[in-house]
């Protein structure tokens, strides 16, 4: 039983899982504030015979507090969350030296074309791959996302990656993976009734290992 | 309620009540058409969407519409609000009747009857138009999923994709029978109301100018759909 | 004379001729244009609606539960939706996208706007009925059809849509890739209708408070039930005709073959999502505003206080209306939309945190120092804060955008709406449900079970809801039909288990409810005139009040929380209608130039 979030598979989860926390802790003090004052309340001024309220229609200077610490807290969080959304999802924050993917959803399968030996996409040498995403640790690597029919999103929870894509539009999404081993790929957008299997299963490689399967690959054919 | 006191500014076709200082009937209008407003928000917004994402798949201006005869009907459906302008001053002055004689002056005067039945006309006449264009356009092979395969249109349009649309012009006749069918409603639910205003109301002369709230209303949805006319005629057939 | 202006509604044509005459049961009940009948009738059917939404929430759970498992009493259903007891994805799916649409159209928005906007508003600002009786009752009407017609899309060929309540294009837009023929239309139809309906019940609620208020109701006399209600229509007439020229959209794409929203033609998918939230944001907080002007209420009743800041509360519920329309992007942050428009609507969104902060305080400040009475609706008012808050504070995660990247689409933002609405609205629901009762029906609901109800249910919503915060942060994506399917969701599935074990306990204590509910109307304790020794115009009235309310115009002296006043002498609260020795009756607002 896990109770947290999965373990960091690459180099995004460093600052998202801190700002979930710095989250968590703050919305926490608020919760906290808000629910111990109500069981207090709710005890300490339990209607009783003879007692009358406290007559009053507010007050200007706890109002004036209680919209200020949130507004700022709010201003604050929004400029830190911006710091790491640009980096993470700017159409400019892809590394110039990723290794280009591309990765094409349909219902209900992912199609993964791997470069081949010159490293490029759009070339003779590309192969494509269904259902199986094999990338290199370490390395940043972009995945050109397109969609054959209709919504599907490409999530990995260890990466801390999640992307939509979309017929009639080519989104790159990039990240990089810091843990070897096999991790699962699943679609996060409602995409029909095989949603539920439209799963792949990622390949984290050293990088001999990704070169020992990509000759494999070249020599014997597509799966 | 002495109405020979006021001034023409100042003539409520009923007592305003307190609030917004306008009766309520008026109030639902103006609250109705600013909710029509954003149902042709989200129809031109959509249209303005998908013809910049795919600016090929639209014709020039009168390669494929009648830029003429619907320029006409404009000036129909304006002349519409014209006449609308001129019964509900013709109520608020009293006049009831249908046409009445003047002295001194060749052309007779319109009351109620004669201007509103006027705008009914227009309406009327416009909505057929438009009916008559579709009727032709869609035998011509313009549909709402863009030329109809086989169709003269579908050939123009192969051969000079620039001056007819790409992809054979799917977007253009979705957007455009959608907007300007929508805009046709609107004038046929105006031109229904008229009616049933006019045998209900205006014949048995229910109206006066102590309470006119009824062509008021209509008045003030029938300038609406108008303008909406005027924006509809601008994107759809001269840009 | 000026009374007399007050007096009358405009527009329904004489709605009042019949108000001394006795009227036929069909008159009287059925095509009735009393505000109080016709929000009746809306809680009746949307009762039935909010029923239909669980029955479908309760074959979600089983799924989720127990995947691949026998439901219990699936021998119902037909070959299409269920083989050998086990349910089929494709009704999976259906279950999913019918949940939501029920629950979202059919019975928290005419829960909360059709029956309390009907029912209070009139009632609350000492007016005799809506401003167009006429167009309230046909309002009723069409919100019965589209009902109907969304109903109809089970019995159809394919059944109802597979495409999420949000029906996301290109999927809802392809019968050939969604699978879906005629429910997809009757889905887009029905949406128009009740589109229809909205917007002729919003505009009779905005003309009422604007232009009915009783004499001395000026605007900051409202209470906030009432501003919320008024608000929330605003919204209404703005929103609803969005999404009316959307599903007329996607009605075309699937019967007429246009292609808007289809990239292989030159439409455009995100399209859809833009028009579906630019609505979808602002019906948000139609599902949430009226719950918290009612709670306003309740809870300076219950605190016997006046309700702490009541202008501010009034300017939060302006900026959290006005704030929605500019936030719809925060549910594309994982679209492909451009991510510098991400950007700004983080800081909007990230901003709503700041009206709704003012009230939970201000809720917080009316109890401070009170004389609180647990009756049954400050409970639920009481659990409608505590959930809110939680609801609340479990969206700054999503709002903030690189927190948003593993939580998009997953149980955890499940988990946020449900303690949105559910824990929200759905508690303030039952506090007014109970509240206005006696209004509505002449009889008290029993207090006993109106507790023993209130604190079940507090437990097992908890128990439902608060572990899908936590499935959804290990990944569980949403509208998965079998999360077993995953190896990293596997050793999560007890924690499945556990909320659909708590999820039938809540539907089953909910049963409790409608036993109160059913059971009081014939065997309730009569209720006295002021049952909750309120301040509201309404108590001025005889349970239940009779049709066209007042026999003259009330005049209001004050506003409407003086609980607990000095004047008030040895009572703890000074109705809205009680004219002091010091009150003088109230100049009527004065008339244009050129009235009467």
């Amino acid at each position: 039983m896990r109770w947290w979030l999965p373990d960091a598979g690459s180099t995004f989860a460093g600052p998202i899982d801190a700002l979930f926390l710095a989250i968590l802790i703050i919305t926490g003090i608020a919760l906290v504030l808000v629910e111990v004052g109500l069981v207090t309340f709710v005890i300490r001024y339990r209607g009783r015979p003879g007692r009358k309220a406290f007559y009053t229609h507010g007050s200007t200077r706890a109002e004036v507090i209680w919209t200020a610490i949130p507004a700022v807290t709010m201003v604050a969080l929004g400029l830190i969350s911006n710091h790491y959304w640009v980096l993470i999802k700017d159409k400019k924050s892809v590394p110039p030296n990723a290794y280009h993917l591309g990765v094409h959803a349909k219902q209900f399968e992912w199609q993964v074309t791997y470069p081949g030996a010159d490293g490029k996409l759009g070339t003779a040498d590309d192969f494509t791959v269904r259902n199986q995403l094999h990338v290199v640790v370490n390395e940043p690597t972009a995945v050109e996302l397109s969609s054959e029919d209709v919504i599907h999103s490409f999530f990995v929870p260890e990466w801390r990656l999640k992307q939509d894509a979309v017929p009639g539009m080519h989104i790159t999404a990039w990240f990089q993976a810091t843990k070897t081993g096999e991790f699962e790929l699943g679609c996060a957008e409602l995409c029909g009734m095989g949603h539920y299997k439209m799963r792949a299963r990622v390949f984290v490689h050293t990088p001999d290992e990704f070169k020992a399967w990509m000759a494999q690959q070249a020599a014997g054919g597509t799966e | 309620m002495q109405t020979s006191t006021m001034t023409d500014a100042m003539r409520p076709p009923y007592p305003a009540e307190p609030g917004a200082g306008v009766y309520s009937n008026k109030l639902g209008m103006w609250v109705f058409l600013a909710s029509d407003v954003m149902f042709f928000t989200a129809l031109i917004g959509s249209y303005i969407v998908l013809r910049f994402g795919m600016p090929t798949q639209w014709a020039q201006p009168g390669a494929v519409l009648n830029v003429p005869l619907t320029g006409l009907n404009t000036f129909l459906l304006i002349c519409s609000s014209v006449s609308m302008v001129k019964a509900y001053a013709a109520i608020a002055d009293g006049k009831k009747y249908f046409l009445r004689k003047v002295p001194g002056q060749r052309l007779q005067d319109g009351g109620l009857k004669f201007w509103l039945l006027i705008t009914i006309i227009c309406g009327a006449g416009f909505v057929s138009v438009q009916l008559v264009e579709y009727v032709k356009l869609v035998g011509h092979g313009f549909t709402p999923s863009g030329y109809r395969e086989g169709s003269l249109l579908a050939e123009h349009a192969l051969a000079d994709p620039v001056k007819y649309g790409a992809g054979v012009a799917g977007m253009y006749g979705s957007t455009f029978f959608t907007m300007t069918g929508f805009h046709g409603f609107h004038v046929t639910c105006g031109v229904i109301s008229m009616l049933y205003l006019y045998f209900t109301k205006v014949l048995p002369e229910k109206y006066s100018p102590q309470d006119y709230r009824g062509i008021e209303v209509i008045g003030l949805y029938w300038h609406f759909v108008d303008l909406v006319w005027i924006i509809l005629f601008t994107i759809v057939y001269l840009i | 004379m000026t009374s007399v202006a007050h007096a009358k509604p405009e527009g329904g044509g004489g709605a009042h001729d019949a108000h001394h005459a006795p009227m036929s049961f069909w008159r009287k009940y059925i095509f009735s244009t009393d505000h109080k009948i016709i929000g009746i009738q809306f809680l009746f059917v949307s009762l039935f609606f909010l029923l239909v939404g669980g029955l479908l929430a309760m074959q979600i759970r089983w799924q989720l539960g127990f995947p691949g498992q026998p439901m219990p009493g699936g021998s119902i259903l037909p070959e299409t939706m269920a083989v050998n007891r086990v349910i089929l994805p494709e009704y999976y799916v259906q279950l999913v996208s019918m949940h939501g649409t029920f629950m979202v159209f059919f019975a928290i928005m005419p829960l909360l706007v059709g029956v309390y906007a009907n029912f209070l508003i009139p009632l609350k600002i000492g007016t005799h009925d809506m401003a167009f009786p006429r167009i309230n009752m046909a309002s009723f009407w069409l919100a019965l059809l589209a009902g109907l017609i969304m109903t109809a899309s089970f019995f159809v060929p394919n059944g109802p849509i597979r495409s999420g309540w949000t029906n996301y294009a290109p999927l809802a837009a392809r019968p050939d890739l969604s699978g879906v023929t005629v429910g997809q239309m009757l889905w887009c139809i029905s949406i128009v209708v009740l589109g229809l309906s909205s917007v002729m019940g919003s505009l009779n609620y905005i003309t009422t408070v604007i232009n009915h208020r009783a004499p001395g109701m000026t605007w900051f006399r409202m209470p906030l039930s009432v501003w919320a209600l008024f608000i929330t229509a605003i919204l209404g007439v703005l929103a609803l005709p969005v999404l009316q020229g959307a599903a007329i959209m996607l009605l075309f794409d699937n019967v007429l073959g246009t292609h808007f929203f289809d990239p292989v033609a030159g439409g455009q998918a995100l399209l859809w999502q833009h028009l579906f939230w630019f609505f979808g944001h602002p019906e948000v907080y139609i599902l949430i505003l009226p719950a918290m002007g009612m709670v306003s209420d309740i809870i300076a009743n219950g605190s016997r206080k006046p309700i702490f800041g009541y202008h501010s509360m009034v300017f939060a519920i302006i900026g959290i209306a006005f704030l929605g329309w500019i936030v719809w992007g925060h549910h594309m942050f994982m679209s492909g939309m451009n991510p510098t428009l991400g950007s700004t609507f983080m800081v909007s969104t990230l901003l709503i945190a700041v009206p709704s902060a003012i009230k939970v305080f201000n809720w917080l400040g009316t109890m401070w120092r009170g004389n609180l009475r647990f009756h049954v609706p400050m409970l639920n008012a009481i659990g409608f804060v505590s959930m809110f808050t939680i609801g609340g504070l479990s969206g700054i995660f999503m709002a903030a955008t690189p927190v948003d990247i593993p939580l998009h689409d997953t149980q955890f933002i499940v988990a946020h709406i449900h303690y949105v609405l559910f824990g929200g609205s759905l508690f303030a629901l039952f506090a007014a449900i109970t509240y206005w009762y006696p209004k509505m029906f002449g009889r008290m609901m029993n207090e006993g079970i109106g507790k023993l109800h209130f604190f079940l249910t507090f437990i097992f919503y908890n128990m439902t809801f608060f572990p899908m915060h936590i499935i959804g942060m290990g990944g569980q994506m949403r509208r998965i039909y079998d999360p077993t399917v995953y190896d990293f969701l596997k050793p999560q599935q007890p924690l499945n288990v556990f909320i659909s074990y708590s999820a039938f306990a809540l539907f089953a204590v909910q049963f409790l409810f409608a036993f109160n509910f059913l059971w009081s109307l014939k065997f309730g304790k009569k209720a006295p005139q002021n049952p909750w020794e309120d301040n509201g115009m309404e108590w001025s009235l005889p349970n239940p009040a009779p049709h066209g309310n007042w026999e003259k115009t009330p005049n209001v002296y004050r506003g409407p929380y003086e609980f607990s006043a000095p004047e008030a002498g040895d009572k703890d609260y000074l109705p809205q209608y009680t004219k002091l020795p010091t009150d003088r009756d109230p100049v009527p607002a004065p008339l244009p130039a050129g009235g009467h």
